[in-house]
């Protein structure tokens, strides 16, 4: 991949948001799924979201990012809501080809239109899908269509990333390339917060862990103390393997 | 039998030889029908949409009587125009009726339904798939539609096909409120119903083999587009 070059909108000149979770609880038709759970969301990150399936790890990053609203308690950014962007296990790839895909976003984003294309290319060119341009997006690997998600949050210059599971799905090389897009975002200023179940790419890539189990949130901590010393015993067994539920 | 194939004959002798009354209605037929779609698309399609997208009380209601309307019969639709457009009606005034602009309006009636419920259908498949990308993109409404129409386009276009499939085939309602005069309002399937109990049977023929020829194209171009679609966008 080519080398990823900081955009000139960027975040890193803005003040850092940080997020607060207050008793946040959520719930879908009258099953109890999440909380109560309270954090604030600190540091620089990369904030990796930790735990088995079904812990609420995708819960809570659609409720930070505000896709779904809390059932009681409150998701609050102080000092105020940052730009963010979201790149989800599947991604969304509009109907189009590649570079309309950008487009569509840069357009929704209400970027000049004599920008647009300039700045679309630009980004299939960092993320090493130049010559897929004119591609329809749907028609891509499920690697080149993640670079390409990541490609669209890239556009809109994001303060905040979410990216959830981001490479479930993919093979090694691709997976190599979200990872390495991952830091890119996270050396230019984006505060990255992300799902996996996978350890080892947690490793790689955490400044902190946040980690759930059944709903809860058991423990955010650093990532180094979270690898060594976990606080909680659910981490503890999930560290060393054991099925937590 | 002989009479018949006769018949037959002549009828292709005048399509061959594109005879000029059987020309005239076929592009009447054409014209008012295309006209009339379009009108409905340009309503039906955002409105559709609009109902995919949101939620409001009675909405059900809504969905159901669209649904319900598809299947209006022609000739209620005709009366209901009639009843509007007629001298006595609340818009007499525009002096409508028996004109080519009157079975536009019955055909827009006819066609609107199917345009947007099945719009609606199409766009709410798509919504599912797309809402967390909208919504994370922080999309308004009104670009949320313009999106979803624009990449329903394939699947729009087949539906764009069906009604006009139904209004060009259709008879009862443009035969109310056109009146069948000739040379003026007189369009394929009026002509067919006319010609036939003249027991001018060429022409009659004629037009049948035209509007059949027509049927079979738009479906195909249905079938055509559908599967070009599916292969270029996955």
């Amino acid at each position: 991949m080519t080398v990823l070059q900081p955009l000139d909108t960027h975040a890193s000149v803005c003040p850092r948001a940080s997020l607060i979770f207050d008793q946040v609880t959520f719930s879908y038709q009258g099953k109890h799924l999440l909380g109560p759970c309270s954090f604030t969301l600190q540091g620089a990150g990369p904030t990796l979201v930790m735990g088995p399936n079904g812990a609420g790890k995708s819960l809570l990053l659609r409720l930070a990012h505000g896709l779904l609203a809390p059932a009681s308690g409150s998701v609050q950014w102080l000092p105020q809501r940052p730009r963010q962007a979201m790149v989800f296990q599947q991604p969304v790839m509009l109907r189009r080809s590649a570079i309309a895909n950008l487009i569509h976003a840069l357009a929704v984003n209400k970027t000049p239109r004599r920008q647009r294309q300039q700045l679309a290319e630009a980004a299939l060119e960092r993320f090493g899908l130049s010559r897929l341009a004119r591609t329809p997006a749907r028609v891509l690997s499920g690697g080149e269509q993640q670079r390409l998600a990541l490609a669209r949050a890239w556009v809109l210059a994001p303060q905040v990333l979410f990216l959830d599971e981001p490479t479930s799905a993919l093979d090694p090389a691709a997976i190599k390339a979200v990872e390495e897009a991952v830091l890119a975002f996270q050396r230019q200023g984006t505060r990255v917060v992300m799902t996996t179940h996978d350890i080892h790419q947690a490793r790689r890539l955490a400044a902190d862990v946040l980690f759930m189990a059944n709903g809860q949130l058991l423990e955010y901590t650093p990532a180094t103390q979270f690898f060594h010393q976990p606080e909680s015993s659910g981490a503890r067994a999930y560290l060393r393997g054991e099925l937590v539920e | 039998m002989a009479a018949d194939s006769n018949a037959l004959s002549v009828a292709l002798s005048l399509l061959i030889n594109l005879d000029a009354a059987l020309v005239d209605i076929v592009l009447l037929s054409l014209q008012v029908s295309l006209l009339a779609v379009c009108l409905a698309a340009l309503i039906g399609f955002p409105l559709g949409a609009a109902v995919a997208l949101w939620r409001f009380p009675g909405r059900g209601l809504v969905v159901v009587a669209l649904n319900a309307l598809m299947g209006l019969p022609p000739v209620v639709a005709g009366l209901v125009v009639y009843l509007l457009l007629s001298r006595a009606g609340p818009l007499g005034e525009w002096g409508l009726l028996f004109t080519p602009n009157a079975m536009v309006i019955a055909q827009v009636v006819l066609v609107l339904p199917i345009l947007a419920a099945l719009s609606r259908q199409k766009v709410e498949e798509l919504l599912a798939e797309y809402q967390e990308q909208f919504v994370s993109l922080g999309m308004s409404r009104l670009r949320m539609i313009q999106t979803l129409l624009w990449d329903a386009r394939f699947a729009l276009l087949t539906v764009l096909l069906a009604g006009f499939g139904r209004a060009s085939a259709e008879v009862g309602a443009v035969m109310m409120v056109g009146g069948n005069i000739d040379g003026v309002t007189r369009v394929m399937t009026t002509s067919i119903v006319l010609e036939t109990s003249k027991g001018n049977l060429p022409l009659a023929l004629g037009l049948g083999i035209v509007l059949l020829t027509l049927v079979l194209v738009i479906n195909a171009a249905a079938y055509l587009v559908g599967e070009w679609a599916r292969r270029r966008t996955g």
